[in-house]
């Protein structure tokens, strides 16, 4: 999203240059044995798994059972299948709303309000805040989730004890709400380091004249701060968007239940896959779910290339 | 100059990552297999030293380890024998193996539930015993003491896939402390599904206690089943596949979700929470061991592995197991109204043990399997903590120490039923654990039987589901 363009101004009117062939002197076969290992690495670990699960997501490969040892050919059955299941649609839905308050409102919100406010504090208050926000992020997956277990846990757990509100299932009562939160909590760190580095960038004389002529807080953050981060702003959201898209780690909190309602595309498709044991229907909508991911990425790659246009 | 040796390295790196990459292409061939020389034999199960099933994992670390070695070195071979134990949920410990079988990886033993033998059987992941192990397998003395109800548990399509390492069944555990509290006998002997339910609604007047406690639910995965829906479904005189057809919307099926509703929607017996939790069926198990439920249908592994006092045996142990935990058969929805007209019911599986086809020495590792099912095997086993064996041999000498197991070998096997040992079952299993959420959760009976019999129907075709 950042590459920066690197024409020179003016180079549409100026007589395009050609571009020597052979910059480096390799010759085409040298220059070939050269990118041939990185074209294998990337057959082999990119093109090969995807060619693979295309062809898997056509037939009805199974993880046991008679279809593991010879399965057939069902052509787009999973697909038709995976559209016309409820709970695909439900999930993806899910998924959505997962999206949306996690990662678009809540990470990059709360990010973005995190950087701002310590933007001025300096010493070890702000150093403070920035380790905790940055300890979330470190804490290996795994370990977080565990956390977040004891925290919310029904019987001794922390807010229940804090609250006074024991016997309240979080999990089970309001589990969406749980893994908006514990992602929220998760990812922060990174909108908010990614916002705290575009903050410094933007110019402080642009601001002391803002102030000079007696610009609000809310009017400096409109008119310069917002329109000087706009790119950050974009990479951010994009990057936001996908991994909050892709997540697994809602998993471990609450594997999907109760009852499939916190079962995010992630989720269900190894739900289906591997525990559910059905490889080509999981595979079929692991091709969906990368073909909405493309669709994510080329709906911002849209939004920042008009941007510059302008 | 330069130039041209920078070119040199450059080739040369082509050529080595290629080279690489074809080696490592070739690494997946097997090494010749020798007799002779220093041989590693794995061991894999769902159990661990300090978790679960310790007292078997404890076996195979402190017992049959060293004895196989030292036996093995008297015959001038050198075999090491390695564990890789496991303490996940059944499920997860499933999907573990398969994948391991299914990349032609894993252990040489593994460790599995007689249920699941029909669909690896099916994906070619085993192989029948003999095939892999060699003549010696069906010379086995071992055969001869293990009954024909038991092999079956490990068998399919009238091959023996693996050893049998046990026989279990399922009562109503039941705490008398609570009964005595409530009212209720000691010696308590529930002969409908009514009484059960009366008993429930006695237990419901003490403050903080879960009265009934039905496994119910996807998250406890077969637990659901085997430990919930299979055992009422007998009692209405329904099977799960019965002349080739498995249950669909069935009167039984009916019946069996009704009572899920009384206990966890209805009458509010049960904590239909608990039954949604991830971890449920721990919590469940720490709460009888606290006294928190009333009644809790289990296995004779409930009693064995979970609530045993014995230091380091049980995840859940209670120290007055003896005097407060109750033992009762399953009764039947009516007096004579289970399946063969029977008053009570129970349900039984069994796990059991197989040798992994891609096994580099299969016909040492079937030495190991037949040593680890040798009654001086299954003596030392029970030293510490008995179950019931599937030799008739050690049975005869060694249950009568503990009079929960001598209860489930003698009244309740005699009464008891299997699996189909189908390949379809697991999925159809799924399905009747979603049934039991969604009545739990609040849908209405018939729906959750409809669709349950229209996802059966899914699964193994219009013409192969009974009921309407």
């Amino acid at each position: 999203m950042t590459t920066s363009t690197t024409t020179p101004a003016g180079s549409a009117i100026a007589p395009r240059r050609r571009r020597a062939d052979d910059v480096a002197g390799l010759g085409t076969v040298r220059a070939g044995i050269f990118v041939a290992p990185a074209l294998i690495l990337i057959g082999i670990f990119l093109l090969f798994p995807a060619v693979w699960t295309i062809w898997l997501g056509m037939t009805d490969y199974r993880l046991t059972g008679l279809q593991a040892a010879s399965p057939e050919f069902v052509g787009l059955d999973n697909y038709v299948e995976a559209l016309t299941d409820p709970s695909f649609w439900n999930s993806l839905w899910l998924t959505l709303i997962f999206v949306l308050f996690s990662g678009i409102i809540g990470q990059t919100l709360i990010g973005f309000g995190l950087a701002w406010s310590v933007r001025n504090i300096d010493g070890w208050t702000k150093g403070l805040i920035e380790g905790l926000v940055l300890a979330a992020w470190v804490i290996p997956a795994s370990v977080a989730s565990f956390l977040w277990l004891v925290l919310l846990d029904r019987r001794s757990g922390t807010i229940n004890g804090l609250l006074g509100t024991e016997g309240t299932a979080w999990l089970i009562d309001h589990p969406m709400q749980s893994i908006i939160i514990f992602n929220i909590w998760v990812g922060t760190a990174f909108s908010m380091q990614l916002f705290s580095s575009a903050l410094n960038a933007v110019p402080p004389s642009q601001i002391e004249s803002a102030k000079m002529v007696g610009a609000t807080g809310w009017q400096q953050l409109r008119d310069v701060i917002v329109p000087n981060i706009k790119g950050h702003i974009l990479t951010n959201t994009l990057l936001i968007t996908l991994w909050t898209f892709n997540t697994f780690t809602p998993y471990l909190v609450t594997a999907g239940g109760p009852n499939g309602k916190t079962e995010i595309l992630s989720v269900y498709i190894y739900e289906t896959a591997i525990p559910g044991g059905q490889l080509g229907l999981g595979a079929a909508i692991s091709l969906i779910m990368l073909l909405i991911n493309l669709v994510i990425a080329l709906a911002y790659v849209r939004v920042s290339k008009g941007r510059k246009k302008r | 100059m330069i130039n041209h040796s920078k070119r040199r390295v450059l080739a040369a790196f082509a050529v080595a990552t290629a080279g690489a990459l074809v080696f490592a292409g070739c690494s997946g061939e097997a090494p010749e297999a020798s007799e002779d020389g220093p041989v590693t034999l794995t061991i894999t199960a769902n159990a661990i030293t300090g978790g679960k099933n310790a007292a078997e994992a404890d076996w195979i670390a402190d017992w049959v380890v060293p004895e196989f070695e030292a036996a093995m070195k008297k015959d001038g071979k050198d075999v090491t024998v390695e564990f890789e134990p496991q303490g996940v949920d059944d499920e997860n410990y499933k999907t573990k193996i398969a994948l391991d079988l299914q990349s032609g990886e894993g252990a040489d033993i593994i460790g599995m539930d007689g249920i699941w033998v029909g669909e690896f059987a099916e994906a070619g992941y085993i192989k029948p015993l003999a095939e892999v192990g060699g003549d010696s397998v069906d010379a086995w003395e071992g055969w001869e003491q293990i009954p024909e109800a038991v092999q079956q548990a490990l068998s399919f399509d009238d091959e023996r896939y693996g050893v049998p390492q046990g026989a279990d069944g399922r009562v109503l555990y039941y705490n008398k402390d609570l009964f005595e509290q409530a009212g209720l006998p000691a010696d308590w002997q529930p002969e409908s599904w009514d009484d059960v339910l009366d008993a429930a609604r006695d237990l419901k007047k003490i403050d903080g206690v879960t009265p009934i406690q039905l496994n119910a639910g996807t998250a406890m995965g077969e637990a659901t089943t085997m430990q919930g829906l299979l055992p009422l479904l007998v009692g209405t005189g329904e099977q799960v596949y019965e002349d080739g057809k498995w249950v669909g919307d069935t009167d039984g099926l009916n019946d069996v979700l009704d009572l899920y509703k009384t206990i966890y929607v209805d009458e509010g017996l049960g904590d239909a929470v608990l039954q949604q939790e991830a971890a449920g069926r721990d919590t469940s198990f720490q709460m009888f061991a606290a006294n928190q439920i009333g009644i809790l249908l289990e296995g004779d592994y409930f009693w064995r592995s979970v609530i045993n006092p014995e230091e380091g045996v049980g995840t859940a142990p209670m120290a007055n197991r003896d005097d407060v935990v109750g033992y009762t058969k399953i009764p039947a929805m009516k007096s004579g109204s289970g399946i063969d007209d029977q008053d009570f019911v129970s349900m039984s599986g069994g796990t059991g043990r197989v040798l992994n086809p891609n096994s580099e020495h299969p016909e040492l590792a079937w030495e190991l399997l037949a040593f680890m099912n040798s009654a001086d095997a299954y003596e030392a086993r029970n030293a510490g903590t008995l179950a019931i064996t599937p030799r008739t041999d050690v049975n005869d000498e060694m249950l009568a120490d503990d009079p929960m197991l001598t209860y489930v070998s003698e009244e309740v096997l005699p009464i008891t039923a299997y699996r189909p040992p189908l390949a379809a079952y697991p999925q159809i299993s799924t399905a009747l654990q979603q049934a039991t959420l969604d009545v739990v959760s609040g849908t209405s009976v018939a729906d959750a039987a409809s669709t349950y019999a229209d996802a059966a129907k899914d699964i193994v075709g219009d013409d192969a589901v009974s009921g309407g």
